[in-house]
């Protein structure tokens, strides 16, 4: 299996990821430099988190444009998974990928903590590592993670049950006070229609080693690595 | 030469905490009687263009593809020059 990691100027978890895929693959990915306009044959494509371009303009407004964008939607479109995470996902909302916005918190704070999250899907190449309705633990830092969309668009997306993640109590209870951004619905990930593009504003990728002391995000690239091939 | 002046506003029904928190400021500085603060963003672009026409469709293309999101920002265009 090959991924490609894509890396914006002021991405800050792109080796992170890195570490975790090599982790769960036993190989390199490739990591790619947003200015490339072309991109070698991959099975996955990761945009990490970070915060490219200063956050200028809009979270990911800029990032979206990048030359490699153009292959991304492009093999997106071909059906190649593509994960965005945290400004990943903020990317892939700003490039159409993925409908609505990511918005500023609610609080108007940056929030770093470990929030739990509801497996709302679990059928699909990235959540299927999973229990339908698991619990899990995964961080979460950022100050624009607040999910808008208009209700319309909302309800599309419960009713073909694209909402891959919310915010929930360490129950599972789904709850506005478990909400820590004001995302609309508690939502914090999403697919695209064909399941192949997933992004969520927290880090699996900071829970992905027991030296970090949880693991919850382990199986998000276990299952990967395992669907897409050795 | 042609100058560009784009506001680029929240639609109605988008919550603004950031207006919010500036309503706050402005109460707990004595300022009374503000009902309601919404923010925005304004963009100053100077164009080479000089058939006004062209300039309003170029900086429209130039709004819908970056310096809005149109699912939750409006934007209002004035042309000068």
């Amino acid at each position: 299996m090959k991924a490609a990691v894509i890396v914006f100027p002021a991405s800050n978890c792109d080796r992170d990821i890195q570490v975790a895929l090599r982790q769960s693959m036993g190989e390199e990915p490739i990591m790619v430099w947003h200015r490339e306009g072309t991109l070698p044959k991959v099975d996955l494509i990761v945009l990490p988190g970070g915060f490219s371009y200063g956050d200028y303009l809009r979270a990911g407004a800029m990032a979206a444009h990048s030359p490699i964008m153009r292959e991304v939607v492009a093999r997106a479109g071909r059906g190649v998974p593509v994960l965005g995470v945290c400004n990943g996902f903020q990317i892939l909302a700003e490039a159409g990928l993925l409908p609505g916005v990511l918005m500023r918190n609610a609080t108007l704070k940056f929030v770093c903590r470990d929030v739990h999250l509801k497996v709302e899907a679990a059928n699909s190449i990235f959540t299927g590592g999973y229990r339908p309705q698991q619990v899990l633990r995964i961080p979460i830092a950022h100050a624009d993670g607040n999910y808008f969309a208009d209700d319309r668009t909302l309800d599309e997306l419960e009713d073909e049950g694209r909402i891959a993640f919310r915010y929930c109590e360490p129950d599972g209870r789904i709850s506005s006070e478990a909400n820590p951004n004001g995302a609309q619905r508690n939502i914090a990930g999403i697919f695209n229609k064909d399941r192949n593009v997933l992004g969520l504003m927290p880090h699996p990728e900071r829970a992905a080693d027991p030296a970090l002391g949880n693991t919850d995000g382990r199986a998000l690239f276990d299952h990967l690595v395992a669907s897409l091939g050795p | 030469m042609m100058r560009a002046r784009v506001h680029i506003t929240l639609k109605h029904g988008v919550l603004d905490p950031q207006g919010k928190a500036i309503a706050n400021a402005l109460a707990g500085l004595g300022f009374a009687g503000v009902d309601d603060v919404r923010q925005g963003k304004y963009i100053e672009l100077k164009l080479e263009e000089t058939d006004r026409e062209r300039a309003r469709a170029k900086v429209d293309a130039m709004c819908q593809k970056l310096l809005a999101n149109t699912v939750i920002e409006n934007y209002r265009i004035d042309l000068e020059g």
